[in-house]
């Protein structure tokens, strides 16, 4: 029986969705069939997400209709903001999303189900369903969200939305997810699948449909796009291939070194291996111990560019403008007060250098999409003087065209003697460094430089000990 | 946003001054506004220190204030004895005494990781025990010059009220165009972003619990020459006081949002629902029971407003 001759977990008519002026999404028509894995891409703010939230049901659309022609039961969403709530267990977690688990003596199964969950998305997780949710680490905290959205929870799951569910795992985990997307499509599931990494798009979609602008502009099997062509779909002209090395600075000298990490002048510095094994957590002992809690300089030393945006990084109350300017007040400060217009020419230079899609930098940051959002996370770190940059992962949830901007602005405010420590669960852009520290259970566990630094080396040094015991 | 959130507080402050009148058919208008901007004074100063601390975020409030009230105004009139040209020297003695309670309140608070709530309660305890200590219930008058000050008016308006209206731009000057203000909503908002983005908390964190306590230090230094003394009893109103009239006035209990306009015009409202209950001869228990109603049913008003907006 072919795909097309089953009946649709999901329709959408015509439908948009108008938030005020802002056309999020401007009449999609497509569906979703038991068996298939629907890529979906397109840049930041081209309405993935609105799109997700029609299917999900957060909100109705403003116009056309979303229909289920076998009801809404067993529609699944896993979100790129992760939306566990961080003060309970892994198994209570679970117990929110479960209408059937009430009354005495819940709390058993819903650690079985959890853990059978768990087990089948990613065999050898390692996480205990009693655990707090704050204790886990941004990818193992995925992990749950995706195996909650995965389990029976008294029926099953018939559609599973995937938005950005890779970005915060590394290489190892996501290849993981991807089989089992592969194969709960082949035993009749359905997945919307939105990713910015275009290889596992290819990887698992059997139809991808690009998205630019709140509107649908290509449609097709998976098997007749190709990379090029996707690309160009989505409307923005990316490079291939590895940046060519233009105007290096030869590296200066040290001037970092704490954690057991070091850097010099001018040098991009890479932090690599398994999610979760303490990159993130030495970058921020790193950047607090050379800041102050009382003292704001005004050439602070370093900067920092956050990846868990609402945890780290954005003030929500906030507009565009105010989130952005907030590292350099002091600097650019007239005895004490803001000087606005200062501060509205840096936000427009900024706008303009790294794409921030919006009318009004006065709108709320909330307003942007989140990949939007990190690109004003970017222009709040560069904006300011300071010669060390530190960046966990910050490129979660960002486009292919943006990711390239961002690389290119990285490697010439390097080259202008500007150091970077970059944090990244993606292999491809710990490659683009010039020296590579690979951690493993909280340690460094090998320094990579120049030639060395190949993916299968990072693998080998980020797996050894595991092997070992 | 044609209506902001402090447009509430001054509504339901203008609502209750008309009210109080019709009973009287319009007499002693003076006389209520003149009692009303006093006493609202301060309300509005203790308020807008609260209101600092509150922006700070949550589980940040100041419970000493009443405290602190009744022992910068007991240390400033035992210093003066009433001689005269002594006001200065105790305007000083109750700013220091302001000063040295929020130095005492933040190291509690930072050094000991106490709670806010509890540090300030607790230490509140004490300040009151050294103002009972130093006043052993003696009732020293103020000089002289310095009770015509506070009980006397300038252009109409009583001078206490000045002093507020002073004090309101000073702070809405900083919240709104200075460094420090932006950093204060900034941590407010979000302690740890804050922090990631290069922020001091701890030196703004410190800077607004000294504000708060030396606001109420002047606060109190104003009562107890207004009202001829110090008491013992004199900040303890101001307690509830100092968090409603920020409630009220639409500032975000849950931080990083502050209204100054707002909490000037719950100050107001404060005093006028008070006086409005008083004409209209209702008993303690009732007073307490419909003053309660109203704040609640401002609060939705305001709040309902907000999020359709």
């Amino acid at each position: 029986m072919s795909v097309l001759e089953r009946t649709p977990v999901v329709v959408l008519r015509d439908a948009a969705k108008h938030f005020g002026p802002v056309k999020a999404l401007n009449g999609v028509s497509l569906s979703v069939a038991p068996g298939e894995c629907l890529g979906l891409v397109g840049h930041n703010g081209a309405g993935k997400s609105t799109l997700v939230n029609l299917v999900n049901g957060t909100f109705p659309a403003s116009s056309g209709e979303v229909t289920f022609p076998d009801g809404t039961q067993g529609v699944r969403s896993v979100f790129q903001e992760l939306s566990l709530c961080a003060n309970l267990s892994v198994a209570e977690n679970l117990s929110i999303a479960h209408p059937d688990l009430k009354g005495f003596g819940w709390r058993g199964p819903a650690r079985a189900e959890i853990l059978a969950s768990l087990d089948q998305v990613f065999p050898d997780h390692g996480i205990h369903p009693d655990t707090e949710v704050d204790q886990l680490t941004i990818a193992e905290r995925q992990m749950v969200e995706i195996a909650i959205g995965f389990a029976p929870r008294g029926g099953a799951a018939r559609l599973v939305i995937l938005d950005e569910p890779t970005s915060s795992l590394d290489e190892g985990i996501a290849r993981q997810l991807l089989s089992h997307v592969k194969a709960f499509c082949a035993s009749g599931g359905a997945i919307i699948f939105i990713s910015h990494m275009l290889g596992e798009i290819f990887d698992v979609s059997s139809r991808i449909v690009v998205l630019k602008d709140g509107v649908v502009v290509a449609d097709r099997p998976a098997a007749e796009f190709d990379r090029q062509g996707l690309v160009d779909a989505m409307g923005h002209v990316a490079p291939e291939g590895p940046q060519t090395e233009t105007g290096r600075a030869a590296l200066g000298e040290v001037v970092i070194r704490a954690e057991g990490l070091e850097a010099r002048r001018g040098e991009i510095v890479g932090l690599s291996g398994l999610a979760g094994h303490g990159q993130a957590a030495a970058l921020a002992r790193l950047y607090l111990a050379q800041t102050s809690d009382w003292r704001a300089g005004r050439g602070a030393r370093a900067v920092f560019v956050a990846g868990d945006r609402p945890r780290d990084g954005v003030l929500p109350l906030w507009s565009i403008l105010r989130n952005m300017s907030v590292s350099v007040l002091a600097r650019d400060a007239k005895g004490g007060l803001v000087d606005t217009g200062a501060e509205r020419r840096l936000a427009e230079v900024w706008q303009k250098r790294i794409g921030i899609r919006t009318g009004d930098l006065t709108n709320p940051i909330l307003s942007l999409s989140g990949g939007n959002q990190q690109k004003v996370l970017f222009a709040r770190a560069l904006a300011s003087d300071a010669s060390v940059i530190v960046m966990d992962d910050p490129m979660r949830g960002v486009d292919v065209g943006t990711k390239q901007d961002v690389y290119a602005i990285v490697r010439a405010e390097a080259a202008k003697g500007r150091t970077f420590l970059w944090y990244s669960t993606e292999t491809e852009e710990v490659c683009q460094c010039d020296r590579v520290f690979v951690f493993r259970n909280g340690e460094i566990s090998a320094e990579l430089t120049g030639d060395d630094i190949t993916e299968e080396k990072i693998l080998e040094a980020s797996f050894e000990m595991m092997e070992a015991s | 946003m044609t209506m902001k959130p402090w447009v509430w507080g001054w509504a339901a402050a203008g609502l209750a001054f008309v009210v109080t009148l019709m009973l009287t058919s319009g007499r002693g208008a003076g006389e209520l506004a003149y009692a009303a901007l006093s006493f609202g004074a301060f309300a509005a100063i203790v308020g807008l220190g609260q209101m600092l601390v509150i922006t700070l975020g949550p589980g940040n409030v100041d419970l000493s204030i009443p405290a602190c009230m009744t022992l910068a105004g007991t240390l400033a009139l035992k210093t003066m004895g009433s001689d005269p040209n002594t006001a200065f020297l105790g305007l000083a003695v109750a700013l220091a005494t302001g000063f040295g309670v929020g130095c005492v309140n933040f190291l509690l608070i930072w050094l000991l990781r106490l709670p806010p709530i509890i540090a300030t309660l607790a230490a509140s305890l004490i300040y009151q025990s050294l103002a009972i200590w130093s006043n052993r219930g003696l009732r020293i008058k103020p000089p002289e010059g310095l009770a015509d000050f506070a009980t006397g008016r300038f252009i109409g308006v009583p001078n206490v009220a000045w002093v507020a209206l002073i004090l309101a731009v000073v702070v809405w000057v900083i919240l709104e165009r200075a460094v420090w203000g932006r950093w204060l909503l900034a941590s407010g908002q979000n302690a740890r972003a804050a922090r990631l983005a290069g922020i001091p908390v701890e030196a703004v964190r410190a800077a607004t619990y000294l504000s708060v306590s030396v606001f109420a230090a002047l606060a109190g230094y104003l009562l107890a020459s207004f009202s001829g003394g110090a008491a013992l009893n004199m900040g303890a109103e101001y307690l509830l006081t100092s968090i409603a009239v920020v409630v009220i006035g639409g500032s975000s209990i849950a931080g990083g949002n502050s209204n100054v306009p707002g909490v000037l015009g719950a100050a107001l409202f404060m005093f006028l629902v008070v006086s409005m209950l008083n004409s209209y001869g209702a008993g303690a228990g009732i007073k307490s029971v419909l003053t309660g109603t109203i704040i609640i049913a401002i609060v939705i008003a305001a709040s309902t407003r907000r999020s359709r907006q």
